[in-house]
């Protein structure tokens, strides 16, 4: 186990270092492997925790999004505090689906079929709310200040972004040994044998539901300030909700690193094949080299690329089964 | 003085009663045993008991504690804990943190919860498997593994369902060991079984039940020779080419 802190410390360390050497493109590329290696850990502690799946989490980010923008735009409130806000609606909101869905016992895909419900409504609506852009979304005003969190180059953005997806790999390793980590397992595994040995599986559920959410919405709140636009058919749409789930379950559900190392396996693949596809007039055909690689990894790598490296590693990095 | 006492117990499906006025008392620190035919109702009394399955009428006290209406996990923390007759091992942990599961229910620190589930799984006899995976265990093992869940989890009465079946004649008297230990914690037990071996070294006292009703009830020896318990699993007409 130290070798592989001792590794992960290094490239961390290689990690701050990069952008003395990378030019201005190279650098976004790695904001956006940040950003949703960020998206698919918030989405990881909910799903590869306690096992309960959403497939609306677009919705958190569309909430963090739009009410720091808006509130920045009206108030002139600071992003900072706006990402916060954001984030504690998208608890409420969350607690809403989670109740509904967890009380009443709704599972597998009758509550995937909630969370996506929530998320389309919401969707829909915003797309008719005039102070919200309606379709068109909103443009940010462009004040670059760390005030505003706005920036003149990508660099800033690069360690914001680095900070939020160390942040989240911290957290979620302290979490999985920890006794509310080791409880939500549980009900991830087995949620009535885990009842049967005291666990209130509700409560979990109901935790692990409100902390994915509030980091998504902190997600959505950086994504609007780094991209000056947004609206409800990206921010908010079904496409994203895909997309950010397709990290971790490539990368590795329910693991601390599994969304990071499948947000540096597919967002480049998606970043370079798409311009390099373009080019030769075949756009989208990354959507297909990530369906390919999808299936190659259903079929030969079951619970993901990390647990097969991990124990193909094993005896190099000294892990434990 | 009683650990656990059911009242008239009553449980439909729709249009099919699967308990109907079910009353039994199990004594602090028995080992009581509930026979009967394959779908007498054996494991619906089990998941009326736990909380799984809302009673329909009846009532089931847990100490002076009126269980009726309490959710799984609350029954649990009472100290009622069951065990499933389709074992339910956590797959993907190991054999410690599904232990770990249950010992954290009494212990709020994870140092002495897990010490005490080392504990648990060095007293099933899975300590040289304490960190495989619950997946690579074998069935007699899992069957402990189960065992050590429930008992992690301190409590005062320990319900079994059908923890011998499938099991070899040595792996059962090794449980049988093992569930008399646990008994003499000062823990009692209730026992679903078929495996009479198990029942009849095992129990101060039988129960017989059959389509939801109780049809016999006294010692292991006496339930056996029962005109009404070889009924129930042989048949009339069995008994009547007997004499």
């Amino acid at each position: 186990m130290k070798r592989l802190y001792l590794l992960l410390s290094g490239v961390f360390a290689v990690l701050i270092l990069l952008p003395l050497l990378l030019d201005k493109y190279v650098i976004g590329i790695f904001v956006m492997i940040f950003y949703y290696a960020y998206l698919g850990q918030a989405w990881n502690v909910l799903t590869g925790y306690t096992g309960h799946i959403s497939l609306g989490h677009a919705l958190y980010v569309g909430i963090g999004a739009y009410i720091s923008t808006y509130l920045a735009q009206q108030l002139n409130l600071t992003p900072w505090v706006g990402m916060i806000l954001g984030g504690i609606v998208a608890v409420l909101v969350a607690s809403c689906i989670g109740f509904l869905g967890f009380r009443f016992g709704l599972r597998g895909v009758y509550f995937v079929i909630l969370t996506i419900a929530f998320a389309e409504i919401a969707r829909l609506v915003v797309c008719h709310i005039k102070p919200l852009g309606g379709f068109a979304g909103i443009f940010l005003d462009f004040r670059p200040s760390f005030y505003n969190l706005q920036f003149r180059g990508n660099v800033p953005y690069y360690y914001i972004s680095l900070g939020l997806m160390a942040g989240s790999v911290l957290f979620v390793r302290l979490l999985e040994v920890s006794r509310m980590g080791r409880l939500m397992i549980a009900v991830r595994e087995d949620e009535e044998a885990a009842q049967a040995l005291g666990v209130d599986s509700f409560k979990y559920s109901m935790l692990a539901m409100g902390i994915s959410a509030f980091m998504t919405a902190l997600g959505g709140t950086f994504f609007a300030n780094y991209v000056y636009y947004i609206s409800p058919n990206t921010v908010l749409s079904m496409g994203l909700s895909i997309e950010l789930i397709l990290r971790p379950i490539i990368g590795g559900l329910g693991t601390a690193l599994g969304p990071v190392l499948g947000s540096f396996i597919l967002t480049p693949l998606s970043e370079i094949s798409r311009s390099y596809f373009a080019k030769g007039g075949l756009e989208g055909l990354h959507l297909i080299l990530y369906g390919v690689l999808a299936v190659l990894v259903v079929l030969f790598m079951r619970r993901g690329i990390l647990l097969y490296l991990r124990r193909a590693l094993a005896p190099v990095l000294r892990l434990e089964p | 003085m009683n650990a656990l006492v059911v009242e008239s117990l009553s449980k439909n499906f729709g249009g099919l009663t699967a308990v109907q006025g079910l009353s039994f008392e199990l004594h602090e620190r028995e080992i009581l045993s509930l026979i009967g035919p394959n779908g007498a109702g054996k494991t619906t009394v089990f998941n009326c008991l736990t909380g799984f399955l809302p009673l329909d009428s009846g009532d089931v006290r847990l100490g002076d504690r009126s269980l009726k209406r309490l959710r799984p996990h609350e029954i649990c923390r009472l100290g009622m804990v069951r065990t499933f007759q389709i074992v339910r091992p956590f797959l993907n942990i190991s054999v410690l943190d599904n232990v770990l599961v249950g010992a954290m229910l009494r212990e709020r620190s994870l140092a002495r919860a897990r010490a005490k589930a080392l504990e648990v799984v060095e007293f099933v006899g899975l300590g040289r498997f304490s960190n495989a995976l619950a997946a690579v265990l074998p069935l007699p093992l899992r069957k402990r593994l189960e065992l050590a869940k429930a008992i992690a989890t301190r409590p005062r009465v320990l319900l079994l369902d059908e923890v011998m079946a499938g099991l070899n004649p040595t792996e059962v008297d090794e449980l049988i060991q093992l569930i008399r230990a646990v008994n003499q914690e000062g823990i009692s037990v209730l026992l679903i079984e078929h495996v009479m071996r198990g029942v009849i070294a095992l129990s101060q006292r039988v129960i017989a039940i059959n389509y939801g009703q109780k049809i016999a009830e006294g010692r292991p020896e006496e339930i056996v020779k029962n005109p009404a318990v070889i009924e129930a699993y042989l048949g009339r007409e069995f008994l009547e080419s007997q004499g």
